[in-house]
Formats: C-alpha cells, sequence, structure tokens
C-alpha cells in the first residue's frame, strides 16, 4: 500500500486537485451538473488525446512536436471521406484513418533513426510537412462527420437494463477516452514492446547492450503517438462535425499536460494518466475562470504561470532529492 | 587500410566538406539562386539582393538567440514572443514617451522575460525548451491584457526605425547598419571571448566545465538575458519592416529561426556550430521562401516543400560532419 502510494504520488495528488477543482467548480457555479460535466469532458477530449500521444514518446525519450499537425491531417481527411458516406462506410474511414495515423507516426520515426538528425528538428519539418497534407486535403474547415459517431461522444453514458440514474452522471466522452485510451496503451504497457519503451527512453545505451532493438522501439513509439493523435483527430472531427486544416493549439497544451503529469522530459518515468490528468485540470481551471468572469487574456496568463510554477517546483524537488 | 593512406577521390571531397561545413551550405546558397534565375530570368538584380537581405536579417538576429542558446544545449522557444512584445509596446508608448524613451522601456518586458527564463534554468534546473514555452505563454497573455488598456491611443511606428527596416541608401539595406556590427561582435565573441567558449563549454560536457569552476548559473542567466535582448531589437527591427504592430508580429519567424540555425550546423545537443552557419541558414530559408512562392504552388505543396527541404539539409550536414 505505502509503495503504491510513494510510486503514485504524483498522480494521487494530480487526482485529488481535480476532485478539489469539480467542488470548486460546483460551489461558485451551483448550476455546474451534468451537461457542464459533458461540455467540459467532451472539450478536452482532443487535448488529452494530443496529451497521451505525446505523452508515449517522451517516456520513450522523445518529442514529437508535430501533434498538432497529425490531428489536423487526421481530422480533415475524416470529414472529407465521410461526406455522403453511408454509417457503414464511415465505420471504414474511421478505420482508415487510425492507420494513417499509425503510419504518419511510423515515418517521423523511421525519418528520426535514419537520417540520424534529433527528433526535435524532425518533427519540426515534418510539423510543416503535416501541416501542408491537411491543407491539400481540405483548404478550408468542412466535410461533415457521421451521426452515430456523433453520439458516441455526446451526453451521458446509458447502458440498457440498468436505470439512467445510475450511469448517466459519466459523460459518454470520459468513458470513450478511457476506453480508446486504456485498449491502447494498457496492453502495449503489459508487452515486451512497453517495457522496451521505458528502457530505451531512460537510457537507450544501457537498453541497445541488453538487446532492446531501439530503432524498431522508436519507431513503435512513433506510430503509436502518430495512432493517438489520429483518436484526437477523429474526436475533433465528431465534436464538431466537420474537419479544420489549421492546427489547434494542441501542441503547447500537450506538452505542458506531459510535464505537470511527471513525465520527466528525457525520458523513462511517468505513465499516461498523469498527463491526461493534468491537462483535464487546465481545461477545468480556464473554465472555472470563465466562470469567475476573469479576462480571458488573464487566464492564459494563469495558465503559463502554473505551467512555470510547477515546472520550477518539480526541479527545486528534483534537486532537493538528488542531495 | 589502404582507404586511409590513399583516399579516393570522393572521401577526400566529403572528408573536405566535413572540415570546412560552410562550404557546402555557400553551394546550397548559389545553387538556390541559380535555380531562381533559372526558373524566372533575370529576377536575381540588386534590388532583388537588397530585399532578400532585408527580409533575411530579421529571422537571422532571431537565430541568434536559438544559435546562442543552442550551443549550452538549449533553445529559446520565448524569442518570437519576447521580439512581439517588444515591437507592440514600443508602437503603443511612442505617442506618450517618445521615441527614444519608448525604445528603452520596451526592452524592460524583454529583460524581465529572460532573467525569468534564465532564473528557472539556472537555478531550478526546468528544462529550457518547457521554462521558455511557459514564459512565452506567460508573456502572450500579458501581452494581450496590455493591449486592451493601450487600444484607445494607438500606434506609431517611428521613423527610425521604418528606416533601419525597410529603408535603402545606395541600394543596400539600412539595416546592415545593425547587423554587421552585431554579427561581427557575436561571431568573434563566440570563439574569442571567455562568455563565448564558456558557452561551448557548458554544451560540450556540462559536469566537466562546473568541474573546471565555471559558474554555470552566471552563464545561464546572462545567456537568456542576452537571448532576450536580441530578441527584443529584432522585434523593433521587424516592425520597421512590416511597419504594422500586431499581437503575432514576430511569431511566424520562430520556428523557421530554430530551423535556420539548425540548417547552419549548430547542434541542438550543445557544444557544436556557430554564428556564421546560422546566417547563411536565414539566407538559405529566405531565398527558399522566394522560390516557392514563385512557383506559384498550393499553401500546402509549399509548407510541404519547407519542411522536407529543412530535413534533408539538415540530415546530408549531420552526414558530412560525422564522416570524418
Amino acid at each position: 500500500m505505502r509503495r503504491i502510494l510513494s510510486e503514485n504520488g504524483w498522480v494521487i495528488g494530480l487526482a485529488a486537485m481535480l476532485a478539489l477543482l469539480l467542488i470548486f467548480t460546483k460551489m461558485i457555479q451551483p448550476q455546474f451538473g451534468l451537461s457542464g460535466l459533458d461540455s467540459l469532458s467532451r472539450a478536452v477530449l482532443p487535448f488529452a488525446f494530443a496529451t497521451a500521444a505525446m505523452a508515449v514518446v517522451v517516456i520513450a525519450g522523445g518529442i514529437d512536436l508535430s501533434v498538432a499537425s497529425m490531428m489536423a491531417v487526421t481530422s480533415v481527411t475524416a470529414a472529407l471521406l465521410m461526406q455522403g458516406a453511408g454509417d457503414v462506410a464511415a465505420a471504414g474511414v474511421v478505420v482508415f484513418v487510425l492507420l494513417l495515423g499509425l503510419a504518419m507516426g511510423a515515418l517521423n520515426g523511421a525519418l528520426i533513426v535514419v537520417t540520424r538528425v534529433p527528433d526535435i528538428v524532425v518533427t519540426l519539418s515534418m510539423l510543416f510537412v503535416w501541416e501542408g497534407v491537411a491543407l491539400l486535403v481540405l483548404n478550408a474547415p468542412g466535410g461533415a462527420a457521421a451521426g452515430w459517431l456523433k453520439a458516441m461522444i455526446v451526453g451521458g453514458v446509458t447502458i440498457p437494463g440498468v436505470p439512467d440514474g445510475m450511469t448517466a452522471w459519466l459523460p459518454r466522452s470520459t468513458l470513450f477516452m478511457a476506453l480508446v485510451i486504456g485498449a491502447i496503451w494498457l496492453p502495449i504497457r503489459r508487452s515486451r514492446l512497453g517495457l522496451s519503451i521505458y528502457a530505451i527512453g531512460s537510457d537507450a545505451n544501457a537498453a541497445f547492450r541488453s538487446g532492446v532493438p531501439v530503432a524498431r522501439t522508436r519507431i513503435a513509439a512513433y506510430a503509436i503517438c502518430g495512432l493517438l493523435s489520429a483518436c484526437g483527430g477523429l474526436s475533433l472531427t465528431f465534436s464538431t462535425g466537420i474537419g479544420e486544416p489549421i492546427p489547434g493549439p494542441y501542441l503547447l497544451a500537450s506538452v505542458a499536460g506531459v510535464v505537470l503529469g511527471g513525465v520527466v522530459l528525457g525520458g523513462g518515468r511517468g505513465g499516461l494518466l498523469g498527463p491526461i490528468i493534468a491537462v483535464v485540470i487546465l481545461r477545468l481551471v480556464r473554465l472555472d475562470l470563465t466562470l469567475l468572469a476573469v479576462d480571458p487574456n488573464v487566464t492564459t496568463i494563469i495558465e503559463g504561470t502554473i505551467m512555470v510554477v510547477v515546472v520550477m517546483l518539480g526541479g527545486l524537488l528534483a534537486a532537493k532529492g538528488r542531495h | 587500410m589502404r582507404d586511409l593512406a590513399q583516399p579516393t577521390p570522393i572521401k577526400r571531397l566529403v572528408r573536405f566538406l566535413g572540415d570546412n561545413p560552410m562550404i557546402p551550405l555557400i553551394v546550397l546558397l548559389l545553387g538556390l539562386i541559380g535555380l531562381l534565375e533559372v526558373l524566372r530570368p533575370g529576377i536575381v538584380n540588386e534590388r532583388w539582393i537588397a530585399n532578400t537581405i532585408k527580409f533575411a536579417i530579421p529571422l537571422a538576429m532571431l537565430a541568434a538567440c536559438q544559435t546562442l542558446t543552442m550551443l549550452t544545449g538549449g533553445i529559446d522557444l520565448s524569442a518570437g514572443v519576447v521580439a512581439t512584445i517588444a515591437a507592440f509596446v514600443m508602437a503603443t508608448q511612442v505617442p506618450h514617451l517618445g521615441v527614444p524613451l519608448a525604445i528603452a522601456v520596451s526592452l524592460v518586458p524583454a529583460l524581465l522575460i529572460g532573467l525569468l527564463n534564465g532564473v528557472g534554468i539556472a537555478f531550478f534546473r526546468v528544462h529550457p525548451l518547457i521554462m521558455t514555452l511557459g514564459t512565452g505563454l506567460v508573456g502572450t497573455g500579458i501581452l494581450q491584457v496590455y493591449q486592451r488598456s493601450v487600444i484607445a491611443s494607438g500606434s506609431v511606428v517611428p521613423e527610425v526605425l521604418g528606416w533601419l527596416g525597410s529603408g535603402r541608401t545606395w541600394g543596400v539595406p539600412n539595416a546592415l547598419v545593425l547587423f554587421v556590427p552585431f554579427a561581427v561582435v557575436l561571431i568573434i565573441g563566440q570563439r574569442r571571448t571567455g562568455f563565448g567558449r564558456l558557452l561551448y563549454a557548458l554544451g560540450a560536457n556540462p559536469g566537466a566545465a562546473r568541474l573546471s569552476g565555471v559558474r554555470a548559473w552566471q552563464v545561464y542567466i546572462a545567456l537568456y538575458v542576452l537571448s532576450a535582448l536580441i530578441a527584443g531589437i529584432t522585434g523593433l527591427l521587424y516592425v520597421g519592416l512590416i511597419k504594422a504592430p500586431s499581437l503575432s508580429l514576430v511569431n511566424p519567424l520562430m520556428l523557421p529561426s530554430v530551423a535556420a540555425a539548425v540548417i547552419g550546423g549548430t547542434s541542438i545537443f550543445g557544444g557544436r556550430g556557430g554564428y556564421g552557419g546560422t546566417i547563411l541558414g536565414a539566407l538559405i530559408l529566405t531565398v527558399l521562401g522566394t522560390m516557392l512562392t514563385l512557383l506559384q504552388m498550393p499553401e500546402g505543396v509549399r509548407r510541404i516543400l519547407f519542411g522536407a527541404i529543412i530535413l534533408a539539409v539538415t540530415a546530408i550536414y549531420i552526414r558530412l560532419t560525422e564522416s570524418n
């Protein structure tokens, strides 16, 4: 029990903070209820996927600056292909777009491995490339999303045979996020690949000497990042019903979420739960400040300050721990 | 063994280029200009060259922030925001304070952000990427709030900055008056002064530098304050070129400034590179931008080519310098 506590202290602290913030939100806005929770959860969805995507590559010791651009590519591709397509065809589109994300991520990883250019530079170049691709696919916001996909992330959870009152408090989008990220990440984390990802993140040399295929693992980590970015792009298309070729503010938010979530830049430590809770907290802080009628621009300042202060404190704690 | 004794001409060429990494960059730049002339005969004239230099200078100056910080293994992602803040504050304060005072006041927030970056990186050991990203975010927010308070007073770009940013004398851009001394100081400073050598030392091996008695925190703070100051001056110059202060003025130069430093051969891990290459990198990117615009391709294709070319150039460069 104590071990679990000390190993997951950061995540538990974040979860407690999230709970406090939710209570606080309820206090300042008594009407904040199911619909508020639902829209918050839906707004968080693309941020959560972007953060999860970033977290995987950071754990593997890299960074991917092209996450937001890959989301834009997948979002417009999905919206364009779904236009006029039937419900069944839409399912095919979803599968295709997920594979597309996987391929884009794998290409990022392969370029890093083959060219031996630092990951920041490669993904910076790919940021421009994917942005260009998104603009070629769809020049202006447009396209459509199938209705049943939208229904998947709007409203509360209903399970046939169970009274609504028991399940309706849980937004569908939250469940959707938990199921998708869980289905992708949990099997990987338990597998050999997951172990290899943590290994190359904490020390690529040591991992290589213990027989971990470093190059292949790195490509796989970037491919998973691409897959999760595709989920983010799809969730954007589902919730807005259109595709948007200009990438949103997901790059900065995902880096902030990863750092606040206890994943160490440089790799090897942390998980996906912390970053996701952290990004939810950041969105909730933004919502609370809006509810308190604080100027939205001041909100940006506060968000940045939180990020700077938390990482500075983290740095101080790490320095203390070393002594 | 025989290879070592009698290198083939190709190997010798590769080794020569590896020893003189500026040469392939110059060849690339001349090649691009040649290609431009082939695509659109007659375009390369005195006027075009002056224009290219005019637009390359702000990029090269902002890339100086990246070059200097990258020498220590860092990066300054707040540079674009800092430059924008300086430009915007200056333009909005001119009606109140007059030109000289407004310029002085506009550099204060820049220095404060630089100091904050330095403190966070030196004392709290925050990764420079995160620290400068965060302060950039805070800076953007503060700028937006500030804009609310000066919305009534309007903005003026002083004539002296307009002259410096976009004017030409006998066909030569006036901005060179600022840039040539700046570049000379940096290029000499990086190799010949104690501070410059400390940057290389910290980037190449922070542990060894510390053991040899380098007070890393002093270097980091001085470095990030200097970087912010350069960014602020870049902002003032750039607003003289564009003549329309806005809240996202210099932001489009941010990512290209990193690209210019990287193309110019500065290692993002620290300890290798220099400002000479960065200037070439900025020129290459500017010429490339003109070429992609001239080809009248869709915006999407332009961005794809831009990204692909940065990656290709960097990859070739790393191959060349690694092989010796």
